[in-house]
């Protein structure tokens, strides 16, 4: 998908920087540095041709899709139109400049403002209702100790993980909508009427079910691996010392999950404007665009279906440029506690 | 050793720690209870799909739609919808786009990674930085659009590769993957006159199969599972793949496949059979696939990341 650089539909963004950033820059650090610069830069150039040749297809795929779109945002700036000239990019160059016209738009536009609250409202039902129960699941996954349950368990709650949004939406739809199966019982018992999947006061409920079936399971993975390392001679200790089994996972288990909770608590704040743009786009025919129009599905229904190609940019750059600033403010946060954060400080 | 005791040693629990207390029987069975709950949670919706994929159309009458409890098995709905028409057709492309795709993906990410993998190399620093830097900004889906209709690429099926063809995060973790790799392996190669594009082919690929595993699947399921892409640099109905026709038959219930309507005219096949079998359809090929490679998730997610 080509809505933000980097996430890809099947949301394996998120671990991205779990393991990224703070792992892999440190050997950065190392002494060879130093001794790095002392070889002179034809030498290296001659000796490090081969790994600079490989970097630059993926390089030039980034720089192609996600650096020159970068630039593309000054239509927000114009009064775009693509038919100014007969390539939609040299078209640029032949639109009106508007200055900020674009963004007062925004400030008036009370549908942009309701696409804000309902992408607000979202992010805390889920942070609220999706985040601890991945933290709960790997807690009992990993109380079991007989191993082949234990793989069983993961494999069924892993799977829903690589669905399509598609196939999610249809299950739901077989389960909680007008002709599902709940609707079918409740139907041969006399009462008709049931149908979930176009209640717009129950939307938001619904969406985070979705997402919680989808990837709940999936999420234990970080838990169950920060778990892992945990030693046991810190539960013996403990239980020598008198401590029960919730103690024990007070006391030991929960603060070994902290840092990992802190990163991703982090991770979901610096995101917190994408809210599940699949699924709304899905669901919004079926369930009004009053409960399902987010700011991602703003940016596409102006843009895209209305061809208002820099009002939408506008509203892209503003969602962008948040995004970016959160991120930000969550990492300094993290540090604030104590934690490592998606960076290091 | 006979094939039962087997089974009962590998159920076996391995022996508790003496310090930690056995569980009162309470606790045992509500969490076990839970457990299975979770397992159904994801499982029945799923059955009740597949049943119905697989019911004669006199069983999903009877129904009144869904049906819970197979009654009779017929595989009449898949055959109609893979002997040719809408649904073949657009699993064909959906297929070929992902293996295209991945295959692309994978090669253009392996070497991307090996490339980054020695720290202190000429403009590694730079090139890393100018990879990580994307994870923190999308370009934004207006500009992008634009971009790739100015490419010509609207109505083809690179614009269903080429926008999305690079995960970062994919990068980094074989990166972190490869980097790990012992040093000497890779030295006394080298020694003996091997470049890097042999080392990458010949240690380094054949070291890291589990992640390359984890990796490929990543990207495979990504292609398989887009359709917005499609829907908006698509135009031609009959190029679409597999989720946007699921889309059209089963979400907007368009209801039958162009080709069969006369089949369910006639009677012969159940509306909802057939939707249920393109959901089957969509599935199958992750519900095998994501199994098969499950005891690498840890290595692919986390090489290197959560060190308690």
């Amino acid at each position: 998908m080509s809505l933000t650089a980097g996430s890809r539909p099947d949301g394996t963004r998120p671990a991205a920087a779990v393991e990224e950033p703070t792992a892999a820059l440190v050997p950065e650090a190392a002494p060879q540095k130093g001794a790095a610069h002392k070889v002179p830069w034809r030498v290296r150039l001659r000796r490090d041709r081969a790994l600079i040749l490989m970097t630059l297809p993926a390089i030039g795929l980034l720089v192609l899709f996600n650096y020159i779109p970068l630039l593309g945002n000054v239509v927000a700036f114009q009064d775009y139109d693509p038919y100014a000239s007969s390539n939609g990019i040299t078209a640029i160059f032949h639109s009106p400049w508007l200055g900020v016209e674009q963004f007062s738009r925004m400030v008036d536009d009370p549908l942009f403002w309701s696409a804000v609250k309902n992408t607000i409202v979202l992010f805390l039902l889920q942070l609220v209702l999706f985040f601890p129960i991945p933290i709960a699941l790997a807690l009992l996954i990993n109380s079991v100790i007989r191993p082949r349950v234990r793989a069983v368990a993961q494999a069924i709650m892993y799977l829903p993980h690589f669905f399509s949004w598609v196939l999610v939406v249809t299950v739901f739809q077989q389960v909680f909508g007008g002709a599902g199966i709940i609707a079918q019982t409740l139907e041969d018992h006399g009462w008709s009427g049931f149908d979930l999947m176009t209640n717009a006061d129950l939307f938001k409920f619904l969406v985070t079910a979705q997402s919680v079936w989808k990837d709940a399971g999936w999420g234990i993975i970080v838990f169950l691996a920060a778990l892992a390392a945990v030693s046991t001679d810190l539960y013996e200790a403990a239980a020598m010392d008198g401590a029960g089994r919730w103690r024990r996972m007070w006391h030991v288990t929960l603060p070994a999950l902290r840092p990992v909770i802190a990163l991703l608590l982090v991770l979901r704040v610096g995101d917190a404007l994408s809210v599940g743009f699949e699924q709304f786009l899905l669901q919004r025919d079926a369930v009004g665009v009053g409960a399902s129009e987010v700011l991602d599905t703003y940016v596409w229904n102006m843009g895209i279906q209305n061809g208002d190609f820099s009002y939408a940019a506008a509203v892209g750059l503003v969602k962008g440029a948040i995004g970016v600033c959160l991120v930000l403010a969550a990492n300094k946060f993290a540090h604030l506690l104590g934690e490592q954060g998606v960076y290091k400080k | 050793m006979s094939l039962n005791t087997q089974l009962i040693r590998s159920l076996k629990a391995p022996a508790r720690p003496v310090w930690e207390e056995a569980p009162s029987r309470a606790g045992l069975s509500a969490k076990s209870g839970f457990l299975v709950l979770c397992c159904l949670g994801v499982l029945a919706p799923l059955w009740i799909v597949i049943v119905t994929s697989l019911s004669p159309k006199p069983v999903i009458d009877r129904a009144g739609g869904l049906v819970v409890l197979p009654q009779g098995i017929t595989f009449v709905n898949y055959t109609e919808l893979l002997s040719g028409g809408q649904v073949s057709r657009a699993i064909l492309v959906s297929l070929g786009v992902t293996l295209v795709g991945t295959v692309f993906s994978m090669a253009v990410s392996v070497l991307a990674a090996y490339g980054l993998s020695r720290p202190g190399s000429l403009g590694h620093r730079f090139l890393l930085m100018a990879l990580m830097a994307t994870m923190f900004f999308g370009a934004g889906l207006i500009p992008t659009y634009l971009l790739v209709q100015s490419l010509g690429l609207t109505d083809t099926y690179l614009s269903l590769i080429l926008p999305s063809a690079v995960s970062v995060f994919n990068i980094l973790v074989l990166r972190g993957f490869f980097m790990g790799i012992s040093p000497e392996l890779t030295e006394s190669a080298r020694i003996d006159g091997a470049g890097d594009l042999r080392i990458l082919l010949t240690i380094i690929m054949p070291l890291s199969r589990a992640v390359l595993a984890v990796i490929s699947l990543f990207y495979a399921v990504g292609y398989w599972s887009a359709w917005f892409n499609a829907s908006i640099y698509l135009t031609d109905q009959d190029m679409m793949p597999l989720q946007n026709v699921l889309i059209q038959l089963v979400q907007k219930n368009t209801a039958t496949p162009t080709g069969l309507q006369q089949a369910v005219r006639t009677g012969e096949l159940s509306t909802l059979g057939l939707q249920m079998a393109v959901m089957v359809l969509a599935l199958i090929p992750v519900a095998v696939a994501s199994p098969l490679v499950q005891r690498h998730f840890k290595k692919g997610m986390l090489t290197g990341a959560v060190k308690g």
